[in-house]
C-alpha cells in the first residue's frame, strides 16, 4: 500500500538532512580538503541552515512549493558547486512533483528528475567520482523497488544501501569533474565528498519518508 | 548598441580587481559591468540568484556577456539562466574565456558599441596575445 508523502514528510526529511550535515560538517570538509577546496561541509551546512530557516519562518504549503523553495535557497546560499547541483536536484524534483502529495511512484519519478537535473547541470558521468556515483545507483534501486511494488520505506532503504555502495566505490576513482579533477591521479584513494553528502540525503529520506 | 558585462567569481576581491584592471582600458567611457561574487558573509563562493540579478543590472536590452572564474561560478551562471525571463535569457552569452584576459578584451569591444557576438568572440581570443608572445 502506498503511503502519501506530503509537506510534513518532506519537511522532516530536510530537517533530518540538515541535522546530519551539521553533525558531519567537519568530516565532509576534511574529505574535501583532501581532494578539493575544503569547503563542502561548511557550504552544505550553511545552505541547509538557510533551508531550515525557511521551514521555520515561511514554510511553503504544498510539496512542490517546498521542494522549489529548498532548491532556490540552496543555489543561493551554499556558495560552492554543490549549490547549483543540490539546488537543481530539488528544483527538478519540484517540477516533477505535480500537485498535492506524492505517492510512491511520484516520489521515484521526482527523484529521477532530480538526478537528471544534476547530470545535466554538472555533466558528470558514472565513474567521474561525483555525487552521481552514489545518487545514480540509489535512484536505480528506488525505481526497481517501487516498480516491484515494495513499500516506500523498503524502497528507500534499498536506495540508501545502493548509495552507500556507490559512495564507497568512489574511493579508488580518479576525479574527472570539479576541483578534484585538477589533482588527476592524486585524487584516487579518497572518498568523494559529494557522493558522501548525497548518501546522507538518501539515508535521511529512508529514515523519514514512507512511514505511516 | 551597448552590450553589458557580468563578472562571476568566487571572490569579491578578485572580481573587483579584474574589473578595475579592465576599466583602465576605458578612460572616460561608460560601460555597464556588474559583479556577482562571493558569499553574503564575505566568504568565497557563488550565488546563482546574485548572478541573475547582475545580468538584469548589466542588460540595457542589447544583451550581456558573462565571464566566470571556475567551478561553481560556471554552474551558478548556468543555473542563473533558469531564473531569467525568456527574452532576457536569449540575449545572454556565457563565455568560456579566461576571466582576466577575456574581460579586458570584452570591455574594449563592448564599449565601442559592437554586438554581443563580437564581444563574446573578443573575449574568447583573450589568451591569443599572451600565447603569441610566449610561443
Amino acid at each position: 500500500m502506498s503511503v502519501a508523502v506530503g509537506t510534513d514528510d518532506l519537511t522532516a526529511w530536510l530537517r533530518r538532512f540538515a541535522e546530519v550535515v551539521h553533525e558531519r560538517r567537519d568530516e565532509l570538509t576534511a574529505l574535501d580538503a583532501a581532494i578539493g577546496d575544503a569547503d563542502h561541509g561548511s557550504n552544505m551546512d550553511r545552505g541547509m541552515a538557510a533551508v531550515v530557516a525557511v521551514l521555520d519562518d515561511a514554510p511553503p504549503a504544498d510539496p512542490a512549493g517546498l521542494l522549489k523553495k529548498t532548491g532556490a535557497t540552496l543555489v543561493s546560499k551554499v556558495g560552492g558547486a554543490s549549490g547549483p547541483l543540490y539546488g537543481t536536484f530539488f528544483l527538478r524534483m519540484a517540477g516533477a512533483a505535480g500537485d498535492g502529495d506524492l505517492d510512491d511512484a511520484a516520489v521515484a519519478r521526482a527523484v529521477r528528475a532530480g538526478l537528471e537535473g544534476v547530470v545535466a547541470r554538472g555533466k558528470a558521468e558514472p565513474g567521474d567520482k561525483t555525487m552521481v556515483d552514489a545518487l545514480g545507483p540509489a535512484c536505480d534501486a528506488l525505481d526497481a523497488a517501487v516498480g516491484a511494488g515494495k513499500p516506500l520505506a523498503d524502497a528507500l532503504a534499498a536506495a540508501a544501501e545502493a548509495a552507500v555502495q556507490g559512495r564507497d566505490a568512489t574511493v579508488p576513482m580518479v576525479a574527472r569533474k570539479g576541483r578534484a579533477s585538477y589533482l588527476g591521479e592524486r585524487s584516487a584513494g579518497h572518498m568523494d565528498p559529494g557522493a558522501t553528502s548525497v548518501t546522507l540525503l538518501v539515508e535521511a529520506a529512508a529514515a523519514t519518508l514512507g512511514r505511516p | 548598441m551597448t552590450v553589458g558585462i557580468v563578472v562571476v567569481s568566487h571572490s569579491r576581491a578578485l572580481a573587483d580587481a579584474a574589473v578595475e584592471l579592465a576599466r583602465q582600458m576605458l578612460p572616460g567611457r561608460e560601460l555597464a559591468v556588474a559583479v556577482a561574487a562571493g558569499t553574503e558573509d564575505g566568504g568565497l563562493g557563488t550565488d546563482a540568484a546574485a548572478v541573475a540579478d547582475a545580468i538584469g543590472q548589466a542588460d540595457s536590452g542589447d544583451g550581456v556577456v558573462v565571464l566566470m572564474d571556475l567551478g561553481s561560478a560556471v554552474l551558478s551562471a548556468e543555473t542563473a539562466l533558469e531564473f531569467l525571463d525568456d527574452d532576457v535569457r536569449e540575449r545572454v552569452t556565457l563565455s568560456a574565456a579566461p576571466l582576466v584576459e577575456g574581460l579586458v578584451g570584452a570591455v574594449v569591444v563592448a564599449a565601442s558599441g559592437m554586438t554581443r557576438a563580437q564581444v563574446a568572440a573578443e573575449a574568447e581570443r583573450g589568451l591569443a596575445p599572451k600565447q603569441a608572445h610566449l610561443s
